[in-house]
């Protein structure tokens, strides 16, 4: 596999500018003539549709839900970062960059992370423009609020619901296009089959999930936006549709898959409660502004939290990290919850959970500015759990939020399968090993708004303009094989239900491959998730028909694909010889307790190939870093 | 806690098939979990016993998505005020009760399957001016247009709209004024919105009127159903809105 990530030349700071003028463009009468489809209308999906349209070019947009306004970046509470230093506060575009690549643990490519700072602040404008109704000052100029891993206020909002206005400002932009024809949109749709012809992407397989129906597609360049793969654990903060089969099906196509194992669990997300537990539910990490988390000192206190006088509380964050304290970075927060829990010092009957207190808070400030800073964040905690955060301290345990790792993509976001396209959080490129809050809506709409449309000529103005044939032989196979895989789903007939398959390997992955992971562990997890795929094929029961409205099956075929890629999760997890970000290997640690990160092995981004009856091939990207030096991540 | 259930649940295998209330015990349910956990357990359950399970509709669970909603004993996301019917949990009930569960019905919403409905008519009136047109890339830095921060506020109250379609289900006369009422406020309070209000406005009104959806009759069912709170002052503002475009300008 061949990997050039075609960074272009020049310093810094120019080398996005360098690009597009160095880019072959396609000239706007030819536009027309190209197809492009585009998997997924999240953030990266919708704008890229949308811009991609307004550009002239003939998109067709597919989702699995009934429209395109639902994807799961409408879930993004926090905000959004931008570079625009409106506090003043000592903010910049290299700032940005500096906070995200060490955010990322050095993990992410320089060029790319610069490019995304870049963008940050022509994204804000862009929403604006579209009527996203941010937060404003009384002066009427836009608001900030900070966010972990920085210490400037470069956080936009809109109040608890930053990503639903961003998306439901994309969604009308995307709606435009519909107006105007450029756009058209394929709802309830799933892509079972990417189709390659002569090695480049040219189209995929898609299920009507209404009639069951198989439906091919053909145009000059695919790109994916299908989101991230968390719910490979069963549990996460993930829409339950959230599933790994669109780039999954790439990927045995022979698109690169890069750092599979770097998955961030969130800090702050509503404890679990029993075995029905369908989904958890984050509870955006602003709370940490004002929220200070503690557990008792003594494990085992199980007094209730206001009869636990102040000297017997430990605010282990405070204690361990003065400089940042509450607001250390999501992966620092949950690690340290998850080693107070194991020294028993956890709250709740499960004692998988600790205090996120706002008592301080309101004595300071006042209950109705803090009602107003978070109120409709505390309403949907109190839906949840019954109880008011302004009256008792939440409890919140981490929770698998986001997918750092994704299809290896080049700088001008093309997958190592010419013509294949991957956007968003479907992609790996930005956040090396750990995600900052505030920057999936960033990156979602750098891509979709800014990059792919400033990159995507210079593969099209090489390709053919003549229209691509659905009815050619490779269509015919991959209709084929989506076909076979649905069947043989509807055949087992065997006595566990999908549901029961997807829990159990859920917890083997959360289990041996979570917050922190150890070789025999990951071992023991490659044992058991062999024998839980073959068990599926075996003895899974699908109800219903195929071709038919029949949402088991959906969920059959994605947790079908969810048990093939576990398994390169924890390849990828093993082969890591190192703590880095997210990612905890608990050999690797230093004498005070703290990951212990390897730049002279491990200075890469992993990217695994596919083999047919084989286990993948790793192939390595090394990363070089000449306008930051690689310190270590340190939030003391 | 654990309470047992009687669930009716109307089911209906098609479009154009017959629909028929279906009765189901809900076994011992935790007052922990959430309403669709509750359908969750039901259809683990009936799949195991080699019936076809509740299609319903659903998909972030955090309310925000705007996929999940059913009738539930008459009232559109159940009987929790502002609450959508992810979001709905078991505590709110309480043994022995009696759940009727039906899907949300309106002429423009056309029934799929169980409790599964087609709200791309929501599309078709955003498609038609839901929006400020402005390309990617052209647009000015976001400061040089400041808006008040209650203008603001209230542009988000409009905004926060979900789509699920509680507003139409709710109404007697499946009327999607509350729908079109928010992103028409929304627009029309935010001077983004101004060079095309009018426009906006008028398109909008009129593709909902084409596509069967009722008149408001000042019923406030919408409204109370609606799981985001959105006031029937969007309403209002969208009838000001209307009838200002219809009068006073020049947009055909």
């Amino acid at each position: 596999m061949k990997l050039d990530a075609k960074i272009p030349g020049g310093p810094l700071a120019e080398k996005w500018d360098n690009h597009r003028f160095a880019s072959k463009l396609v000239s706007p009468a030819n536009r027309r003539k190209y197809e492009i489809i585009v998997v997924g209308s999240g953030l990266a999906g919708s704008s890229a549709a949308a811009t991609l349209a307004e550009q002239g070019y003939r998109v067709k947009n597919f989702c699995l839900q009934d429209t395109p306004r639902r994807g799961h970046s409408i879930a993004a509470q926090g905000g959004i970062n931008a570079a625009k230093n409106y506090q003043n506060d000592g903010d910049s575009i290299f700032r940005l960059f500096y906070d995200t690549i060490k955010g990322g643990d050095f993990r992410a490519r320089e060029a790319n992370v610069y490019r995304l700072a870049q963008i940050s602040n022509r994204i804000i404008d862009q929403a604006v423009a579209q009527g996203v109704p941010f937060a404003r000052d009384y002066g009427g100029q836009l608001a900030n609020r900070s966010f972990g891993g920085a210490q400037v206020s470069r956080t936009f909002y809109a109040r608890g619901q930053t990503g639903q206005q961003l998306l439901l400002g994309a969604y009308g932009a995307l709606m435009r296009q519909v107006k105007q024809g450029g756009v058209e949109i394929l709802a309830r749709r799933e892509m079972l089959e990417l189709v390659t012809i002569e090695g480049e992407a040219r189209g995929i397989v898609t299920r009507n999930l209404l009639t069951g129906e198989t439906e091919r597609h053909a145009a000059h360049a695919v790109v994916l936006a299908t989101g991230g793969y968390g719910n490979v654990y069963f549990l996460s903060t993930n829409a339950m549709s959230s599933n790994v089969s669109a780039i999954w099906r790439a990927h045995k196509k022979g698109a690169g898959f890069a750092n599979p194992s770097f998955v961030q669990i969130h800090p702050t997300c509503i404890p679990v409660h029993g075995e029905h537990q369908s989904k958890l539910t984050l509870m955006s990490e602003s709370l940490r502004n004002d929220g200070r988390v503690w557990v008792p000192k003594t494990p085992g206190d199980k007094r209730p939290p206001n009869q636990i006088p102040e000297a017997e509380r430990d605010y282990y964050l405070e204690n361990k990290y003065p400089a940042f304290g509450n607001m250390v970075p999501r992966d620092v927060a949950s690690r340290n919850a998850k080693e107070q829990c194991d020294l028993g010092k956890g709250v709740t009957e499960t004692g998988l959970a600790v205090y996120l207190d706002f008592a301080g808070a309101i004595e300071r400030n006042g209950a109705e500015a803090i009602r107003k800073k978070y109120g409709n964040l505390f309403e949907m905690y109190e839906r949840i759990t019954g109880r008011d955060p302004m009256r008792q301290p939440m409890t919140i345990y981490p929770a698998v939020h986001y997918t750092m790792g994704g299809l290896w993509v080049d700088y001008e976001l093309m997958t190592t399968l010419p013509g294949l396209y991957a956007l968003g959080e479907a992609n790996f490129s930005d956040h090396g090993a750990n995600r900052l809050g505030a920057s999936a809506l960033m990156q979602g709409l750098a891509d979709g708004y800014f990059i792919l449309p400033a990159t995507i000529g210079n593969y099209l103005a090489g390709t053919s303009t003549d229209p691509v044939d659905p009815g050619r032989e490779e269509f015919k196979q991959a209709e084929r094989a989506a076909a076979e895989r649905t069947d043989r789903l509807l055949t087992i007939k065997g006595k566990r239900t999908v549901d029961d398959f997807h829990k159990e390997l859920g917890r083997i992955m959360w289990d041996h491959c979570g917050i922190a992971r150890n070789c025999e562990g990951l071992e023991k997890a490659q044992t058991l998730i062999t024998a839980l795929r073959e068990e599926f094929w075996n003895n899974l029961v699908v109800p219903g028909r195929g071709p038919d409205l029949n949402q088991s099956l959906e969920r059959a075929g994605r947790v079908a694909d969810f048990l093939e890629f576990a398994e390169m999760i924890v390849e990828d997890a093993l082969a890591r010889e190192e703590s880095c970000g997210c990612h905890l290997r608990e050999e690797c640690r230093t004498e005070e307790h703290e990951p212990r990160r390897d730049d002279e092995h491990f200075s890469h981004v992993a990217v695994w190939e596919h083999r047919e009856n084989e286990r993948p091939r790793m192939n390595l990207e090394h990363l070089s870093f000449e306008n930051v030096a690689p310190g270590r991540r340190s939030y003391k | 806690m654990k309470i047992n259930l009687t669930l009716k649940i109307r089911r209906q295998s098609g479009p154009d098939e017959k629909g028929q209330f279906r009765t189901y015990p809900s076994g011992p349910i935790s007052t922990e979990i959430s309403f669709l956990e509750m359908l969750d357990i039901l259809n683990e359950r009936l799949t195991r016993e080699g019936e076809e399970p509740v299609a319903f509709d659903h998909d972030c669970r955090e309310g925000i998505c705007g996929t999940c909603g059913a009738v539930v004993n008459g009232i559109p996301h159940g009987p929790e005020k502002k609450t959508t019917l992810c979001q709905l949990h078991m505590r709110h009930f309480k043994e022995g009760d009696t759940l009727v569960i039906e899907p949300f019905r309106a002429r423009a919403l056309k029934l799929e399957k169980d409790l599964v409905v087609d709200r791309s008519a929501f599309d078709q009136i955003i498609r038609e001016g839901g929006y400020v047109s402005v390309n990617t890339g052209s647009a000015p830095e976001a400061n040089t247009i400041p808006v008040p921060q209650n203008t603001a506020e209230q542009a988000m109250n409009g905004a926060e709209c979900i789509g699920c379609g509680a507003c139409v289900a709710a109404c007697p006369n499946a009327s999607a004024m509350l729908f079109v009422g928010a992103k028409i406020s929304q627009l029309a309070l935010l001077p983004q919105g101004g060079p095309e209000r009018s426009r906006r406005a008028l398109a909008m009104v009129k593709k909902m009127d084409e596509l069967g959806f009722g008149n408001c009759g000042n019923e406030r069912e919408c409204e109370a159903a609606c799981p985001k709170g959105i006031s029937i002052r969007n309403i209002a503002r969208m009838n000001r809105e209307f009838l200002r475009a219809a009068i006073c300008s020049e947009e055909e």
